[in-house]
């Protein structure tokens, strides 16, 4: 089980946490101007890449806050973490 | 039987104290300080058990953990299956028999307590051996926090079986010494009969520790019997030593046949002689000194078989000064016995060529085939391992951070550097930790250590038995062979993970430990490919077998899942509730007067509510306050309808759906000021609710001034239901105006009660008047109490969640998660009524807009009234439909939907169910079938809303 280091709180045990998919995928601006395909991206089509991803986590047996996170598919590692107001770290 | 194979002087035990035992029924002896299997081979028994698919003789082939033979069950002090004898210590009283592969679990319910304990520490050292002591003294001299584990009764590891010395004393003093200095630290934690059995991400390990097993049943009660200990440690070293492994030949599974070491271990540490007669069969030097050590208590060493070709010249030589015969570049070829091993057969082996072979009499028949280093934790942790050829082991083959392996499991062979090794560890986790080490950390003196001649790698002796390979077993406790080897490698079988499952080498109780290695080594051999191709398979936890009861520790019964019970609990209790659990909440399902079953007890509680008064306990349902000038932006973006139209006093029905636009919650929302709402949710989806509205509150509208806090324990919730309903509230709060003009319909109103905060709001789950009473939970049971005492005269009635159902199913209203299945839009439940139009935007509006939604075979709510006016239709029946002939379809027969919700109503005095069926509303008034048992009966859909329709009852 590995420790999950949230942005407010510091390194906690990985139960804590939940999973919360892509981050960086906005609500988009105007719903209703989009195709009904656009719209199936937004709302089911996701990345799943191996190596590096950007994902929203959220310590909800902690601080109850979100955050989002660099995390290695591959190896579970998580690189950095970020709050949701930071832009997204640049990876080499 | 006196305990005839027991030395007169040395050892580990107890000599003074004799305990008593009985093993497959038959009454011996030992000394605390025994394990079960030293006890047995102290009265001559070698043979414990029998095999689980040959039922051939099965022995004590090891001393410790890896040992794949004796495999006993417990039966006094408590019925345990599954255990090794050489790892159960021996107490007075101690019943146990052998097993053939599988026991038998304990049918009476287990008494003892199991608990766990987390630790944080700095450094935990796994193994109190030599290497583990050195780096446990390193650190907790550095003044590190240090937790030291090790799975024996007490530390010392190699150095129990053996006769070392350090600092020119027997090395155990030094053992002693390591020890006390340790409980001298007050950062130090040291646990014996503690095994780490799992490692895991960023130093987390688990040991199982057994506190009381020891004991038997002088074992206190008021100590749990094992303790998992969850230990956090910023470093972990690891010195678990390494286990010898045996060299596969034919009938090498009779009983008598042993390691080498374990010999060494039974005589040094349990002052037991495994045999009067040994031949002893090696291809490294370390078994010489268990021949030696034999010889010098008393041991006719017959033979030392080295299948080395030059063997090792100054063992030789120590062996010819005591007068041991050395047989190099010579083999065991088989062994020969009724049970017990009487003879090994020995043969000339050379450029891998066996000769002919001869018999040596033996009664002890020892092996050594080199060291695996006990890599399992560091595996386990994901650390490459690396193959040496030279030694034929797998050894750590990268440097993980946090994870420092030290001594033998690092492929240290001699004390000396076991000791400075162990000491490197600890000094290389401080060093992470940035924690110097102190001057005076000082090992002490071993011997210089001898070069030992080089090992040979041999895997296998060639069968000469023509048995080809069918007796040479690889894993003693799966009855597997090296036929079944060539077998699997013969099918096409390249990897070592498909040979394992082909042959299921290495998924016994004891995980391959002896057979795992050997195995990759035959694979390798007969494919013709290195070994370090052919690798090991996965090591996984727990090393070695975990009780369930250990891992489930306190959390079991009760305590399994928290229980969550209302204000009211007792109470209803009294009442003599029957509870049905619902999320973790305990609620009363119905209240059975004497004589009454379910059904009747609910139609009679329906009833009161449609035609008197009943009362909830409706608490559990889920309450979420919104706070925040943004409050009914936040709201307006969630719901499907409008909120921020809602009036102050006013009290509105709405429903959530995800962005795909299917039902995910429904309820009420009181708004409470300008800024302020209740939410009101189902008692099943108030923390999902909380969650949803905090997920889009952060992370995509941050900019709204809003805050939602959970206040479902804040308040209990009584629904006062029924015609007469407005009567007690009346008279409960005569300050409260509760006429239908006053107070109408979806509003709310604050009031007290004797100075105690009430609110009441006008909302109904029934169709009938009702009135629903909040009050601080302190004041429950009173409050509780005055609306049943108003009540009497109006014959007012507890129902519970049962008969709630019944009454909101009459009504059509829909329990989001049993009606709906996420595929499900509020349009699907004839609630196009509450998804606004005018707002640009919300949660789930988008989806709406997909051709599918407006599929007119969508599974839609309706209702469904079983022609025969009798059968309640299982919920979750599926429903079919007639051809025009009147005849079923051929198969497979195409499914319309499935019953959703299913009860007998008093008010209809006839069953009625809701169900999901694809255009339902367009087959209002046809009559669709529903298989139940043998039958299909005869439904006819109808609306959802199968009482008062026109809703003239909410009024009174």
């Amino acid at each position: 089980m590995q420790l999950i280091a949230c942005p407010w709180c510091g390194p906690r045990e990985e139960v804590e946490f939940s999973y919360g998919g892509q981050a960086h995928v906005p609500y988009p601006d105007s719903p209703a101007e989009l195709s009904d395909e656009e719209w199936a991206h937004y709302v089911f089509f996701r990345d799943n890449p191996r190596g590096r991803f950007a994902e929203r986590w959220n310590h909800n047996a902690g601080c109850r806050r979100w955050f989002n996170a660099i995390r290695d598919t591959s190896t579970y590692r998580f690189e950095s973490v970020y709050r949701l107001d930071d832009p997204k770290p640049v990876t080499p | 039987m006196s305990t005839l194979f027991r030395t007169t002087s040395g050892g580990r035990i107890d000599r003074a104290t004799t305990v008593e035992f009985t093993f497959d029924g038959q009454t011996l002896t030992g000394h605390p300080g025994d394990t079960l299997a030293s006890a047995l081979l102290a009265n001559g028994r070698h043979v414990v058990a029998t095999s689980v698919k040959y039922g051939r003789p099965r022995g004590i082939a090891a001393a410790w953990a890896e040992d794949p033979g004796g495999l006993v069950q417990v039966e006094e002090p408590f019925p345990e299956p599954m255990l090794l004898a050489t790892t159960v210590e021996l107490f007075d009283g101690l019943a146990a028999h052998g097993l053939p592969g599988q026991g038998r679990l304990a049918d009476v319910p287990d008494s003892a307590r199991y608990d766990a304990v987390h630790a944080h520490v700095d450094v935990l050292v796994v193994g109190a051996g030599p290497a583990g002591l050195a780096a446990a003294l390193t650190a907790a001299r550095a003044g590190a926090r240090v937790t030291l584990v090790d799975e024996q009764s007490e530390a010392g590891g190699s150095l129990l079986g053996g006769t070392d010395r350090l600092d020119g004393a027997p090395a155990l003093q030094w053992v002693a010494a390591a020890v006390a200095e340790l409980a001298r630290h007050p950062e130090v934690l040291h646990l014996q009969r503690t095994t780490a059995f799992g490692a895991y991400d960023d130093g987390f390990v688990l040991a199982l520790e057994r506190r009381t097993d020891h004991l038997g049943t002088a074992a206190p009660k008021h100590l749990s019997r094992q303790r998992v200990w969850r230990i956090r440690a910023r470093q972990v070293v690891l010195a678990t030593g390494a286990h010898e492994r045996p060299v596969v030949f034919a009938d090498n599974d009779r009983p008598g046949t042993m390691l080498a070491g374990a010999a060494r271990t039974f005589l040094h540490r349990y002052g037991v002689l495994p045999g009067r007669e040994a031949v002893v069969f090696t291809t490294d030097d370390t078994a010489y000194d268990a021949a030696l050590d034999l010889h010098a208590a008393g041991v006719r060493v017959q033979a030392v078989v080295d299948a080395r070709p030059g063997g090792s010249p100054q063992r030789r030589e120590q062996c010819e000064r005591a007068g041991i015969r050395v047989l190099s570049g010579a083999v065991v070829t088989g062994t020969r016995g009724d049970e017990r091993v009487t003879h090994a057969l020995v043969a000339p082996f050379a450029g891998g060529e066996v000769g002919a072979a001869g018999a040596i009499g033996c009664d002890l028949l020892l092996v050594s085939g080199g060291w695996n280093p006990a890599v399992h934790l560091f595996s386990q942790v994901r650390g490459r391992l690396r193959y040496d050829a030279g030694r034929g082991a797998f050894l750590p083959g990268e440097e993980l951070d946090g994870v420092v392996v030290t001594g033998s499991a690092a492929g240290v062979a001699d004390l000396a550097g076991c000791l400075a090794d162990g000491q490197r560890g600890g000094r290389a986790a401080l060093a992470r930790l940035d924690i110097a080490p102190t001057a005076d950390d000082r090992l002490p003196a071993a011997p210089d250590p001898v070069v030992p001649a080089a090992p040979l790698v041999l895997w296998r002796v060639p069968d000469t038995s023509g048995a080809e390979g069918a007796t040479s077993f690889v894993d003693l406790q799966r009855d597997a062979t090296v036929a079944d080897i060539a077998r699997a490698v013969g099918a096409g079988l390249r990897s070592i993970e498909h040979v394992k499952r082909y042959t299921t080498i290495g998924t016994a109780h004891d995980q391959g430990k002896t057979s795992g290695v050997l195995t990759s080594g035959i694979v390798a051999e007969l494919l013709g490919v290195p070994v370090q191709d052919t690798g090991t398979t996965t090591f996984r936890p727990p090393y070695t077998p975990v009780a369930f009861a250990a891992l489930a520790g306190r959390d079991r019964g009760r305590l399994f899942d928290p229980e969550r019970v209302t204000a009211l609990h007792d109470w209803h209790v009294a009442a003599g509730a029957v509870f049905e659990d619902v999320g973790q909440w305990k609620r009363p399902r119905h209240y059975p007067r004497p004589g009454e079953d379910m059904e009747a007890a609910v139609l009679r509680e329906c009833a009161a509510a449609r035609t008197g008064v009943g009362i909830l306990d409706g608490s559990t349902l889920g309450k979420i306050d919104v706070q925040g000038p943004d409050a009914a932006v936040l709201l307006d973006r969630l719901y499907t309808n409008l909120m921020s139209s809602l009036k102050v006093g006013s009290v509105r029905y709405g429903v959530m759906c995800g962005v795909d636009g299917m039902v995910i919650d429904d309820g009420t929302v009181l708004r409470l000021a300008e800024d302020r709402f209740l939410l009101l949710t189902t008692t099943g989806g108030a923390a999902k609710v909380l969650d949803w509205m905090e997920e889009w509150a952060q992370t995509e509208w941050p900019d709204l001034r809003v805050h939602c806090t959970s206040v479902t324990e804040q308040w209990s919730t009584f629904p006062v239901v029924g015609p007469r309903s407005r009567d007690v509230i009346g008279a409960v709060f005569p300050g409260v105006d509760v006429s239908t003009e006053a107070f109408p319909f979806m509003t709310w109103r604050d009031t007290t009660l004797d100075g105690v905060p009430v609110r009441l709001a006008r909302i109904s789950f029934s169709g009938e008047l009702a009135f629903e009473v909040y009050v601080n939970p302190w004041y429950a049971v009173a409050v509780w109490e005055r609306l049943l005492e108003a009540g009497r005269p109006y014959g007012i009635t507890p129902y519970g969640t049962e008969a709630m159902h019944v009454l909101r199913a009459e009504k059509g209203y829909p329990i989001i998660g049993q009606d709906t299945d996420g595929t499900v839009t509020p349009h699907d439940l004839g609630m196009a009524w509450a998804v606004s139009k005018k707002k640009p935007d919300f949660i789930g509006k988008r989806s709406f807009a997909r051709p599918a939604n407006a599929d007119p075979l969508r599974k839609q709510l309706v209702g469904l009234l079983p022609v025969d006016r009798e059968t309640v239709l299982p919920e979750g029946s599926q429903i079919v439909e007639f051809r025009a002939d009147g005849r079923l379809p051929a198969p497979p027969v195409p499914m319309l939907g499935h019953v959703t919700s299913s009860y007998r109503s008093a008010e209809l005095a006839r069953p009625f169910a809701l169900a999901l069926v694809k255009g339902g509303r367009e087959r209002i008034g046809d009559t669709v079938h529903v298989p139940v048992g043998g039958t299909l009966v005869p439904v006819e859909v109808t609306g959802s809303v199968l009482v008062d329709p026109e809703g003239a009852r909410r009024d009174g």
